[in-house]
């Protein structure tokens, strides 16, 4: 059987929801960074499943575009999460609720 | 015709004022400042009479010189040049105005010597020299009233020029204040001007363009409206009369705003000789004279001016008598003075109004600048009842007065005789007052003899019998040659100055010579016209007679005043005369104290903290409670700005799927 373009999307949706679901719920920070990550490939697994049904390169352009940012993101996030870590010696963000220490 | 010379009048003491408040606040020597301040208004006066008098001068042709400098405003049919003009009115007032100006300068380099403000004080005399010049040679109603304000800016400084006095601040106020309800009447007065005629021009120029209609011209033709009461509110020429009136009232110290000027005698004496006695406070006696084609049709307004400068007269003569402070008894004769001009411009007699103010300016100013001597010799003892035998300490002084008190008084001869007489006349023989005419004939003729007795009270406490100081405190001594030299070129004037003047009945030619240089440059009274010449010929019995009584009138008062004086000189007086009628005490308690509270409790309490403050607190805090709700929302936990977010993007995507999605049209 052919995979469908539904699958993908369907793949896709479940992926975004628990990352979603994990930004709520978790507290500790990598963890909450991790599923962050997890939207956004799941949103780049949209464009290509797109990508590849339409025939169109632009979603896979897309993708890259969207890869490099989590990567800058991922650079500066892992900063932040070092600094409240070293000021704190915690990673749980409710405890971070206020700017001053 | 064009003249571009025109323009150095007013400019060269406006750039003596920038050179020695720019320059002169630096180097602080005396005698720069004063080469300054002296030169540039006797180029201004060396112009003016060089214009006045050259073979096209403007007292000699019947055009008027014109110096267009620039278009100032130009807005539709509105407009208003930068552009002066010298007729034979502006002209014989420019040229007293330098001339008395000029000398009024030189006396105050020997009074202001070593005053520490000395480069200030001629910087603001050079600037009021500017300004009243444009007055005097503008060409429209705004130019004029930017001169207008400028006399009274200066006069606001000079006023209060000892700034380290109270009573100088208080009385610069005051005077200000008081001017500002004048100013309020004389704009209207533009205003409707233009709003009748179309034009706030008094003289067609063809060179800065089109020449157009003017203001004046216009109501050359009109009918003469009713003598009714309603005229003042019918929006007419008796309208814009009463207004430009209301503000002549505020320059020229009458009934009822007049109680700025004595404050004003807190000034330095040769402020009070410049401004408040020789020139700009004859600015609205010049305003109306040049305005005099509205009051001719206008003849509820002649009639008010008329009772306003009779009742002025009479009114501060009779204060004039009991004051004690010499430059006190200065100030309400210049009043009451002004009264008689205004007395004139109500019955007709505009030249006569123009006459009194030349000869008032040359013997008034020399009795401010010899009461300046007085002063100055006394170590600025202001008290006439702590002077007395000053005769031999300061003879020439004494001298110089005692013309400029034979010159007020209208002892025959000297030039107060003359423009007195003639206004008594002028007024006794007014057309259309019927026997009203009389009643403020009368009028005039107490007012003269108060003045008569008035001032010889003030020669006799200053100048004779025994001194009522102590020689240990006090060592009068003459005033330097700065001083007594325009003390005595204006005595002089005040003796001869009158023969500019004589009038036919008293020597059966025509050599009136002032009557002859102002006939064209103001209105005429309606009426029949043919009689004019032959009228005049055959009252000159009438005429000698009046002014028998006139000198009858002189003499009386001077004797009543040396009868009184001589022998008692700190005779009381009556209190209420002393007191001023206690309008300053009413004026108080009448309008300034009502408005205080008005202001206070009204405006301030209510309208500025209850209603403006209101607003904007009840803004502020409306904010702030905005702001309060909106903090629930920053409560610092990450997971709950996810939380938001996601219910923000739940319910775009709501939104997208319920109204269905743009993209996909």
């Amino acid at each position: 059987m052919e995979p469908q373009l539904s699958w993908y999307l369907a793949l896709s949706a479940v992926l975004f929801t628990i990352g979603m679901a994990g930004v709520i719920i978790k507290r500790n920070i990598i963890a909450m960074f991790m599923c962050i990550e997890l939207m956004l490939n799941a949103v780049n697994l949209t464009f290509v499943a797109f990508a590849s049904f339409f025939h169109d390169v632009t979603g896979q352009l897309f993708v890259f575009i969207v890869m490099t940012v989590a990567a800058a993101e991922a650079a500066v996030g892992l900063g932040i999460i070092i600094a409240i870590f070293r000021n704190r010696e915690t990673l749980d963000v409710d405890e971070a609720s206020i700017l001053k220490l | 015709m064009e003249n571009n010379f025109l323009s150095i009048i007013i400019f060269a003491p406006l750039a003596g004022a920038a050179i020695n408040w720019l320059i002169g606040r630096k180097v602080r020597n005396e005698r720069f400042i004063a080469t300054v301040a002296c030169g540039s208004v006797a180029i201004s006066t060396i112009v003016a009479f060089y214009l006045a008098f050259n073979s096209h001068g403007a007292l000699r042709t019947e055009e008027p010189l014109f110096d267009y400098i620039w278009t100032w405003l130009h807005v539709g049919n509105f407009r208003a040049d930068f552009a002066l003009a010298m007729d034979r009115l502006s002209g014989t007032y420019a040229l007293f105005v330098t001339f008395v100006g000029f000398l009024i300068h030189v006396f105050a380099v020997g009074y202001m010597h070593g005053e520490d403000g000395f480069y200030r004080f001629f910087a603001y005399l050079n600037l009021f020299m500017f300004s009243m010049l444009t007055l005097v040679l503008a060409d429209n109603f705004v130019l004029m009233f930017v001169g207008w304000e400028g006399v009274g800016l200066c006069s606001y400084l000079l006023i209060g020029y000892y700034i380290r006095r109270k009573e100088a601040g208080d009385a610069a106020k005051k005077a200000f204040i008081t001017n500002r309800i004048g100013d309020w009447g004389f704009v209207l007065g533009i205003m409707l001007t233009f709003f009748l005629t179309g034009s706030v021009s008094f003289f067609a120029n063809p060179a800065a363009g089109e020449a157009t209609q003017t203001a004046l011209s216009f109501f050359k033709n009109a009918q003469v409206e009713p003598f009714t009461l309603g005229a003042i509110f019918a929006g007419g020429a008796t309208s814009v009369a009463m207004l430009l009136f209301i503000g002549a009232t505020g320059k020229s110290a009458q009934i009822p705003l007049y109680v700025w000027l004595p404050d004003a005698m807190a000034g330095p004496t040769p402020v009070s000789a410049l401004i408040h006695a020789a020139t700009m406070v004859t600015a609205g006696v010049y305003m109306i004279v040049r305005c005099s084609e509205f009051f001719v049709h206008a003849p509820t307004a002649m009639f008010i001016v008329a009772i306003i400068g009779a009742a002025t007269a009479l009114f501060a003569a009779t204060i004039g008598l009991a004051q004690n402070d010499i430059k006190k008894v200065l100030a309400y004769s210049t009043i009451s003075q002004l009264g008689y001009m205004f007395l004139a411009c109500g019955v007709g007699a505009f030249i006569a109004a123009i006459f009194h103010v030349i000869t008032h300016a040359f013997f008034k100013a020399l009795l401010f600048l010899g009461s300046g001597s007085v002063i100055h010799g006394m170590h600025h003892e202001q008290d006439m009842r702590r002077m007395g035998g000053l005769k031999k300490y300061m003879p020439v002084t004494f001298l110089t007065m005692f013309a400029g008190w034979l010159a007020i008084s209208g002892v025959p001869f000297f030039a107060g005789f003359f423009s007195k007489d003639e206004i008594l006349w002028k007024t006794w023989s007014a057309a259309g007052m019927g026997s009203f005419a009389k009643v403020l004939w009368a009028i005039g003729a107490i007012t003269a003899f108060l003045t008569a007795v008035y001032m010889t009270r003030l020669m006799v406490l200053t100048f004779w019998g025994e001194k009522r100081f102590s020689d240990a405190e006090v060592h009068p001594h003459e005033s330097p040659r700065s001083m007594t030299i325009p003390l005595i070129v204006l005595a002089v004037l005040s003796t001869v100055g009158g023969f500019i003047g004589v009038p036919y009945a008293f020597v059966n030619r025509d050599i009136n010579v002032i009557e002859r240089t102002l006939e064209p440059a103001v209105a005429k009274m309606p009426g029949p016209e043919a009689t004019e010449h032959t009228d005049e010929h055959a009252h000159v019995g009438e005429e000698r007679l009046l002014a028998g009584v006139s000198i009858l009138i002189a003499g009386l008062g001077i004797w009543a005043g040396l009868r009184m004086f001589r022998r008692r000189p700190l005779l009381e007086l009556p209190r209420i005369l002393e007191n001023k009628y206690y309008v300053d005490e009413i004026y108080d308690k009448t309008l300034i104290r009502p408005i205080e509270a008005g202001s206070r409790e009204g405006l301030w309490k209510i309208f500025d903290l209850g209603v403006i403050d209101g607003i904007l607190h009840a803004l502020g805090e409306a904010v702030t409670e905005l702001g309060r709700l909106a903090r629930y929302l920053q409560a610092g936990f990450v997971r709950a700005y996810a939380a938001i977010i996601l219910v923000g993007a739940l319910i775009l995507i709501g939104l997208f799927a319920y109204f269905g999605f743009p993209l996909a049209r």
